[in-house]
């Protein structure tokens, strides 16, 4: 299938990833190499086929909702960017 | 020391023949000496080594060594090591020091294992030749201007090169076995869910798995008794108990019934590596295996799927990565747009940018039903393949890869292409089976692998049949020239 250069500005805006303006061309061309060969999945036959989201066909294990981990604010944050009081620091979100 | 398998070196820590702190000295010292010609380490902590190796000395000398204690072991830089970087070959963790071990980095600490060193990979392990790291590529031991194949490739390197002993990986659609193929090691692919993905950077949760690579199936079995195991702090982690990797290795093979699939065989690989897999299958005939032939009729489907699937749980997992918590964080946002695009922009390679924006199309409203949902469908008939062949067959073999190493640069520049390498690997993650890659012969110098396929939680007998046709075989053996060797 045929992608579109908007429609890869559109998937990055959805991905969170800036695209140069220069390479914008380069990824359009291979992401549309990559969905060509994708595409071959159309003409499998899965009419009725469930789809298959673990190979061992496992459900979710729930735990018991008990406390267990110990509060590691001051660990967790000794490694962020920008932290101030306890808190992560990122632009202003509300004027 | 350095080219003692893992199995001998046990023996002779035991036998008091060399401390901990020697052999790991030994180890340090062809690091620092040879691996500026291959660049398979990222990180290497010297003095956390050597106090390890100091503290395991000890516990051998006080009676309470487990099996692995005091035995140096590299590890991908994919498993989060408490207070070391952990990198995942990325720009974007290459300032990350994780304030937790990995399950498998936690085990192998308290057995006693030392951390020899965290090795180079494909970043977020998203490749098949090494190429897209951060830290620059891995060079092939056996040849310079080959790649070591990939995500594992600074792993598969390093034992190839006798740096380390042995190795962690990991492998989401070949990342241990077709670097251990182009290395010339033996490694193995356990089961989906049966090694721990905790402190693992996720790639595709529902395919990635953590193995062992080493320079025999004897020491792959060794390492995997130590990983294996159920850890209740990963949802996805097996609750069938362990067994002793080592126990059957020298079971008899006669009666196995090994599978051939056509579909493997045919159009695709190469005529010289054809006749190494068949001269390799006749050895295990020869030890009493019966070869049939089977079929797995939408191995063609594979790769597709898997390149949709593959991509969009990447492209979920690695959302995480905003600059805001851990990690790389660009300079001066103008606001927490800019922060999380320019952030993640400048911390991602070229190939992990174009498989978030695959993975993001594919899971995209309108997208879904055509791409994923139709991807996880054909994983579906691709796992039933698999279920009717073991109704007929108890393991199945063919090549590892279509062909030997390719040349540094000859496939980076096309991702298809590059893609289409992982063609007989792909499979084995979609279905969950345990997968392993074994020497099988050389092509003009270039070493080539076996791979065995097994049903599911049944790597004690891949082990088995590697472990036998080591017995009876030489590749295994065979050593690269000194990496230096051309240098100096």
């Amino acid at each position: 299938m045929a992608i579109g250069q908007d429609e890869i500005e559109k998937i990055a805006e959805l991905a969170r990833i800036r695209i140069a303006p220069d390479q914008i061309g380069d990824v359009t061309r291979r992401i549309t190499d990559i969905l060509g060969m994708v595409d071959q999945l159309q003409a499998a036959d899965t009419k009725d086929v469930e789809p298959m989201a673990n190979p061992l066909d496992a459900v979710q294990r729930l735990r018991a909702d008990e406390v267990t981990e110990e509060n590691r604010r001051e660990a967790f944050q000794a490694i962020a960017p920008a932290v101030e009081n306890g808190l992560y620091l990122v632009p202003r979100v509300v004027e | 020391m350095h080219d003692k398998s893992v199995a001998q070196l046990i023996a002779g820590l035991h036998a008091r023949q060399f401390s901990s702190v020697e052999l790991s000295r030994c180890f340090l010292d062809r690091i620092g000496r040879l691996d500026g010609a291959i660049n398979s380490f990222i990180t290497v902590d010297e003095s956390a080594v050597l106090a390890a190796a100091g503290a395991a000395d000890q516990r051998i000398a006080a009676g309470g060594a487990a099996p692995l204690t005091g035995i140096p072991i590299a590890h991908k830089d994919i498993f989060c090591t408490d207070g070391m970087r952990t990198s995942c070959g990325s720009r974007m963790l290459d300032n990350f020091v994780p304030p937790y071990d990995a399950t498998l980095i936690g085990k192998f600490r308290r057995e006693g294992a030392i951390i020899l060193g965290k090795t180079n990979m494909d970043e977020f392990a998203m490749g098949s030749s090494n190429e897209s790291s951060y830290y620059g590529p891995v060079s092939n031991p056996w040849d310079k201007r080959l790649v070591p194949g990939g995500s594992s490739g600074g792993s598969a390197a390093a034992v190839a090169a006798m740096l380390a002993p042995a190795a962690t990986g990991t492998d989401t659609g070949g990342s241990i076995r077709q670097p251990a193929a182009f290395c010339g090691i033996t490694g193995i692919k356990p089961t989906y869910g049966r090694v721990s993905r905790l402190g693992m950077v996720a790639f595709a949760s529902s395919l990635d798995q953590a193995g062992p690579m080493a320079r025999s199936a004897e020491d792959c079995a060794l390492l995997l008794n130590c990983m294996a195991g159920h850890d209740p702090l990963d949802s996805t982690s097996s609750e069938l108990p362990a067994e002793d990797y080592c126990a059957r290795l020298d079971n008899s093979l006669e009666g196995l019934r090994i599978g051939l699939p056509r579909e493997y065989f045919g159009e695709g690989l190469a005529a010289d590596t054809a006749r190494h897999i068949d001269s390799a299958l006749r050895e295990l005939e020869a030890q009493g295996a019966t070869l049939v032939e089977v079929s797995l009729p939408h191995s063609h489907l594979t790769i597709p799927a898997y390149y949709v699937i593959a991509p969009a749980e990447a492209s979920t997992n690695l959302s995480r990565f905003d600059g805001v918590r851990y990690g790389h964080r660009c300079k001066d946002p103008v606001d927490l747009h800019d922060l999380y695009t320019r952030t993640r922009e400048e911390g991602f390679g070229a190939e992990v940018k174009r498989r978030i924006l695959v993975g993001t199309y594919a899971l995209s409203a309108g997208y879904y039903d055509a791409y994923y949902k139709k991807a996880q469908q054909v994983r579906r008939l691709i796992k039933q393949d698999f279920t009717d062949c073991f109704e007929q067959v108890d393991i199945i073999a063919g090549p590892t890869t279509p062909g030997p190493a390719f040349a540094l640069g000859a496939k980076s520049d096309d991702p298809v292409a590059m893609y289409l390498e992982d063609i007989y690997t792909l499979a084995v993650n979609l279905a969950g089976l345990p997968g392993m890659s074994i020497p099988a012969g050389f092509v003009d110098g270039k070493p080539l692998g076996l791979q065995l396929i097994g049903r599911h939680f049944d790597e004690a007998r891949l082990l088995n049949v590697a472990h036998r046709f080591q017995q009876a075989t030489d590749w295994h053996l065979q050593r690269p020239p000194d990496p230096a060797g051309e240098e100096s």
